[in-house]
């Protein structure tokens, strides 16, 4: 059984298309499109890798990974953050946050599986 | 003598740790006691002498770690020949506070902070100045901070460009899986191509809503907070008609006075002289009378010039002055300086102005600038918007009296009306024109200033 990366998203074409894509790459992609409950989603599925959105309904996706990194088993779960905010601050609120990588909105399918790809590298040791 | 003087703790920021009955600031009376007595050119010595007190325990008296009062206070007053009240009414609690803050923002050391209390009892009139200036720096900071906040975390901006931005990514996604080579299972294909259809469709209209929104915000409440802009927003909320002025029951001062809207002096003074412009255009083309004119001469600006013997300028301000029913098409208006700043804007749907910054450089608006009291007449059409064209009228003129060595300055106004029906078959096609070059799609324009988000920006 293939990997599994949990995408927080509530864009449903962009969430489409990210799935389509990690899917043929060989993961197992499950979706969610609120931010409320993200942080229990994520502890009920327990992924090893979470694509995240910025703006989400119910709760930001830079408030989900403060709250990540104050879980203890949550802490490391390498975070690809998607956002439409590219400036350098944003960054910087995101790396504080504890975001593992971020990138910016409108972004290409390769730097996705490419991203992806690395962040499991690093987190399985590799 | 030495019994009057009361003998209290003080703590080491020298504040009094008990009462005495004295005023608030009385541990300071000291220090007012040395300035006073350097002001008078006596030796400690001279002045311990004169009052029975040894001079180390005025020494001590005036650097505020011996409290004094009574008998001994009212001598040293007399031999200074001051007021005793010159001595023992200190500074305001408030003023030593604003002392202290304004050194810990300027990052003084804590020794000179501490003596914040003894700065204020010296130098009151400094210590008054420094705080003052303070105050003021606190103040422009929060509007700095405002203004910063205006621009970088307004929310509908936010909101428009992240809707934008995320349908721009899902398009981009879908139609690189689409142009991947080899095949992809139909059901997907069919799913990916209806996905791009309907994200084309939002992207299309999340992006004319960004740019009208760059372009102008019709709410009034949004646009406060410039005097300029109140004023227009003044204005617009009265359809930029004034009954009270038509009559001249009313006043432009007492239009002014009282409304909520011109919340600075700049805007009230800027409201006060658009609506004395307004009243005089009033009282040369009285409504009654000049509504009439329109009906029978239609509303040419140089036929109620002649008829009325007044300048283009004001026939085109007051066109834009009637109420509804008066002209048969909508009107906008818009002024600007020599230097093409904007002064005033009367709004037109379809017409977009920026909200800030500099206007297209085509304008009609400007194009009379260069050529002053010559009037002109445009049929225009802005790029990337609707395919609605106006007739742009515009003449530029001398603001002031001419006089002999004097340049003169000039200004310009530009009346602005949908055109109605279709253009003749030897009417010139409308000439393009932007609203502004940061939303103007127009590729390879002379007179572009700075690149187009919407061209290269994306």
């Amino acid at each position: 059984m293939g990997r599994q990366v949990l995408l927080i998203e509530d864009e449903p074409n962009i969430t489409e298309a990210i799935r389509f894509l990690l899917t043929r790459d060989g993961w197992q992609v499950a979706t969610h499109a609120d931010g409320g409950n993200a942080v229990d989603v994520i502890r009920a599925i327990r992924p090893d890798l979470v694509i995240l959105d910025v703006m989400l309904p119910g709760k930001s996706g830079i408030d989900i990974v403060r709250d990540l990194r104050e879980i203890e088993q949550l802490r490391a779960l390498p975070v690809l953050m998607l956002t439409a905010r590219g400036q350098l601050r944003d960054r910087e609120m995101a790396e504080r946050a504890g975001v593992t990588r971020f990138m910016t909105k409108p972004f290409s399918n390769a730097e996705v599986l490419a991203a992806v790809r690395d962040l499991n590298a690093q987190a399985s040791g590799g | 003598m030495q019994k009057a003087v009361e003998n209290p703790l003080k703590s080491r920021n020298g504040t009094a740790e008990s009462g005495g009955g004295g005023t608030a600031r009385d541990t300071l009376t000291g220090s007012r006691i040395r300035e006073r007595r350097l002001i008078a050119g006596l030796r400690q010595a001279d002045l311990a002498r004169q009052v029975g007190i040894s001079a180390s325990y005025l020494n001590l008296i005036e650097h505020n770690r011996r409290r004094i009062g009574g008998k001994l206070l009212v001598g040293i007053a007399q031999v200074l020949g001051v007021e005793l009240s010159m001595l023992t009414e200190g500074a305001e609690a408030a003023l030593i506070s604003t002392l202290r803050e304004a050194a810990a923002d300027a990052g003084a050391v804590a020794a000179e902070a501490d003596r914040a209390d003894e700065f204020a009892g010296r130098f009151p009139g400094w210590a008054e100045v420094l705080a003052a200036n303070h105050r003021r720096i606190a103040s422009l900071e929060r509007t700095v901070q405002t203004l910063s906040d205006r621009l970088t975390h307004d929310p509908h901006l936010a909101a428009s460009l992240h809707e934008v931005l995320s349908t721009a990514a899902a398009i981009r996604s879908t139609a690189s899986i689409l142009a991947e080579p080899g095949e992809i299972e139909p059901e997907w294909r069919d799913r990916f191509h209806g996905n791009l259809n309907e994200d084309s469709l939002r992207l299309a209209e999340s992006s004319k809503a960004l740019v009208a929104y760059l372009d102008e915000s019709e709410t009034g409440t949004e646009r406060r907070g410039v005097p300029q802009e109140e004023v227009e927003a003044f204005f617009s909320a009265h359809g930029h008609h004034f009954p009270g002025l038509e009559t001249g029951e009313s006043s432009p001062e007492a239009m002014v006075q009282g409304e909520a809207g011109l919340s600075s002096d700049a805007a009230r003074q800027l409201g006060r002289q658009r609506l004395a412009i307004y009243a005089a255009d009033a009282q040369a083309m009285p409504l009654t009378p000049f509504s009439r004119a329109v009906g029978r001469l239609g509303p040419d600006p140089l036929a109620l010039a002649a008829q009325f013997g007044a300048d283009l300028p004001a026939v085109f301000r007051r066109l834009a002055a009637m109420p509804e029913g008066v002209l048969p098409t909508p009107t906008g208006l818009v002024i600007c300086d020599a230097s093409g700043s904007i002064l005033f804007r009367k709004t037109l749907a379809g017409f977009a102005m920026p909200r800030y910054g500099e206007s297209c450089p085509l304008w009609p608006l400007y194009s009379a600038l260069g050529r002053p009291l010559v009037p002109i007449s445009r049929r225009v059409s802005q790029l990337g918007r609707s395919s609605a064209e106006f007739e742009c009228l515009a003449v530029a003129w001398p603001h002031h009296m001419p006089d002999f060595d004097r340049d003169p300055v000039f200004r310009s106004v530009m009346l602005i009306r949908p055109v109605t029906g279709a253009p003749g078959p030897a009417d010139p096609p409308a000439q393009p024109v932007g609203s502004h070059c940061r939303v103007c799609p127009r590729r390879d324009c002379a007179a572009r200033r700075e690149p187009s988000i919407l061209s290269e920006g994306f």
